[in-house]
């Protein structure tokens, strides 16, 4: 079963000894069945929050206001027990790290028939069946055999392997990956965005792609949310966003991609200026201090999210129609 | 693995005889003739003498060493100078007792202990926590003889409801069971606050690991991360925490047995060092390093029975 994913107004502020920490703010993104989205911005920015908040596994101090609807229900009104439900059937994610993803004392195989837990209509055998067809299509030779081995014995493009596997086991409507190939050297990041392309052709579910690698994104998906300081600040179809990108920091965010240069430079270019406090956000747009082309309102007044195109929209004074 | 067992076993067998060398080094330096200690000041040279001779003890000390493996080795640890009875007889029958008595303290800290630190975590922040921290530190800070001696005046002398002294009767189950709760409740007590602070500390580290949260991404039920995902990795520094408690869990038993006149290792013990007994203190001391060394070994083995990365490195 698959649905429609939108968060509307979605904030997320945690609770420290220190004062709120606001995480992400106001948060508008929908997400259909098919369909790739990929959430892109620099370390800091929220992206991981925001996967955490649609998979509802935010820790004990995270507090969350807004909405986000999947299947027309709200699964940030849900109690923990419907939401524990709902995770690794409706809703699997594939994490970080692939080398700390699995229980180090256990089998793959034992795991990933626990993993079907939601499954009470198959038997064990039949676990154990799936998930040797389904590693043998994420293309780990010898399943059979892997399926005995516990994870330290796996290479990290293989747990990653084994990772999107576990996943997919679920059938899940909405496939979250948060930085997916991060962990894994170029050889093994390419061949894991590979095994995804040809995974998103059999999937009609929805799949988040959350990165920090403009490539990652570029290659794999339809649509895309950029993120700063916990906001989204541009949303569009990855053409519109790669070529005629909108928002200051969208734009000078693509000036910095090392992959855009074919030429060795001696300085490499950066956005001057930091990440403004999560604690204290800037009462206007958060990327004013930063920016090049900011004016008057910007550094008091929050801009609205100007829409552009039918689904390209950025929130900043100067991004016109 | 094979190689790593038959390594620790060596090593296990080289302890056994630094233990020994050092028992003998202790009783040649203790001042004073054990025979005139034995016998009284009143005895006749020719009877000091005599039991000089039948303890061994006017032959070198390297050499009463190599004699005693010697002997060990066919099973005879010697005999005891005032009985004539032979030392293996007399371990052989106070053992069970303190085994029984060891173990069941040791079951029991367990069974009540692990459960505890995984419910501390599973409710952790709630007052339950605070409940179980509190009383924890408090079981631990209490001596078991404090336990032994204020037990024994409610159950035993006011209510009546255990015996006060004694193993129980030979071949009725429930009598010895009776005899048994207190003395292992004394002993238990501060280990079920042991475990549970242990298991809780090594829980809460493997639940912020990022496999847990895997787990918790595909909807498992809490009780099953904690009882199969965590408490696997959580255990172990508990089952190496209870092997080597489990020498100061025998020797505890040692005046627990005092304090409830129970019959066992300890009671032998106490009574030879008294006596100078030196061939019963030998035999005792070699059988209970034995016991401490196996369950030592055993705890290192089940480690790695349980983590398959420990185990990869003994077969590598």
């Amino acid at each position: 079963m698959s649905g429609t994913l939108a968060a509307s107004g979605l904030s997320v502020r945690y609770e420290t000894p220190h004062g709120s920490v606001h995480a992400l703010r106001h948060v508008d993104i929908e997400a259909h069945p098919g369909e790739v989205i990929g959430i892109v911005g620099e370390s800091g920015c929220g992206k991981s929050t925001l996967v955490t908040a649609l998979a509802n596994l935010l820790p004990a101090n995270a507090r969350i206001d807004g909405a986000i609807r999947y299947n027309g229900v709200d699964l940030a009104k849900l109690d923990a027990h419907r939401q524990r439900l709902l995770r690794g059937d409706e809703i699997a994610l594939v994490g970080q790290d692939p080398m700390t993803a699995f229980n180090p004392v256990l089998t793959i195989g034992d795991q990933l028939v626990d993993f079907q837990h939601h499954r009470k209509d198959l038997s064990r055998t039949l676990k154990r069946a799936r998930i040797a067809a389904m590693l043998a299509r994420v293309g780990i030779a010898d399943a059979e055999r892997r399926m005995r081995s516990y994870p330290h014995e796996l290479s990290g493009g293989m747990r990653q392997r084994v990772a999107i596997a576990a996943a997919l086991l679920t059938d899940p409507g909405l496939l979250i990956a948060d930085e997916p190939t991060t962990a894994l050297d170029v050889t093994m990041e390419a061949q894991i965005i590979h095994l995804l392309r040809e995974l998103r052709r059999e999937y009609n579910g929805i799949v988040i792609v959350v990165s920090h690698h403009l490539g990652v994104i570029a290659e794999l998906c339809d649509r895309v949310y950029v993120m700063y300081a916990g906001e989204v600040v541009e949303g569009g179809e990855v053409d519109a966003i790669f070529h005629d990108p909108r928002h200051p920091y969208t734009q000078a965010l693509l000036a910095c991609d090392p992959a855009r240069f074919h030429d060795r430079l001696d300085r490499l270019p950066t956005i001057p200026g930091s990440l403004p406090s999560l604690i204290q956000p800037p009462p206007g747009c958060v990327y004013a201090p930063r920016c090049g082309k900011a004016f008057a309102p910007c550094k008091t007044i929050a801009p609205p999210l100007v829409k552009l195109t039918a689904c390209h929209a950025a929130r900043c004074y100067v991004a016109t129609p | 693995m094979l190689a790593y067992a038959v390594k620790r076993i060596g090593l296990g067998l080289l302890i056994l005889v630094l233990v020994m060398v050092a028992m003998y080094a202790a009783v040649f330096l203790v001042p004073g003739d054990p025979a005139t200690v034995a016998l009284g000041p009143r005895a006749t040279p020719e009877l000091k003498r005599l039991l000089i001779e039948r303890m061994g003890l006017d032959q070198p000390v390297w050499w009463q060493i190599v004699e005693f493996f010697r002997n060990a080795l066919t099973g005879n640890l010697g005999y005891d100078v005032w009985s004539n009875r032979p030392v293996s007889t007399l371990v052989l029958e106070a053992l069970p007792n303190t085994l029984v008595l060891g173990l069941t303290a040791l079951a029991v800290a367990l069974l009540i202990g692990v459960p505890l630190g995984c419910l501390s975590v599973m409710r952790r922040g709630t007052a339950a926590d605070a409940a179980i921290g509190v009383l924890s530190v408090g079981v631990i800070a209490v001596p078991s003889f404090v336990v032994a001696i204020y037990s024994l005046l409610l159950f035993a002398v006011t209510l009546r409801w255990l015996p006060a002294i004694g193993a129980g009767e030979a071949g009725d189950f429930l009598s010895q069971a009776r005899a048994l709760v207190m003395p292992a409740a004394a002993i238990a007590l501060g280990w079920i606050g042991y475990i549970a602070r242990m298991v809780r500390a090594s829980m809460m580290e493997v639940m912020g690991e990022p496999h847990i949260r895997t787990a918790r991404s595909f909807g498992l039920p809490e009780w099953k991360i904690v009882s199969k995902y965590a408490l696997r990795i959580a255990i172990i520094p508990t089952i190496s925490l209870v092997a080597v408690g489990l020498g100061s869990i025998l020797s505890s038993a040692v005046f627990v047995e005092a304090v409830f006149a129970r019959p066992g290792i300890g009671k032998l013990i106490t009574d030879a060092v008294s006596t100078r007994n030196y061939p019963v203190v030998m035999g005792t001391v070699l059988v209970m390093t034995a016991i401490y060394v196996s369950i030592t070994i055993a705890a290192d083995l089940l480690i790695a029975r349980l983590d398959p990365r420990v185990r990869d490195v003994f077969r590598g």
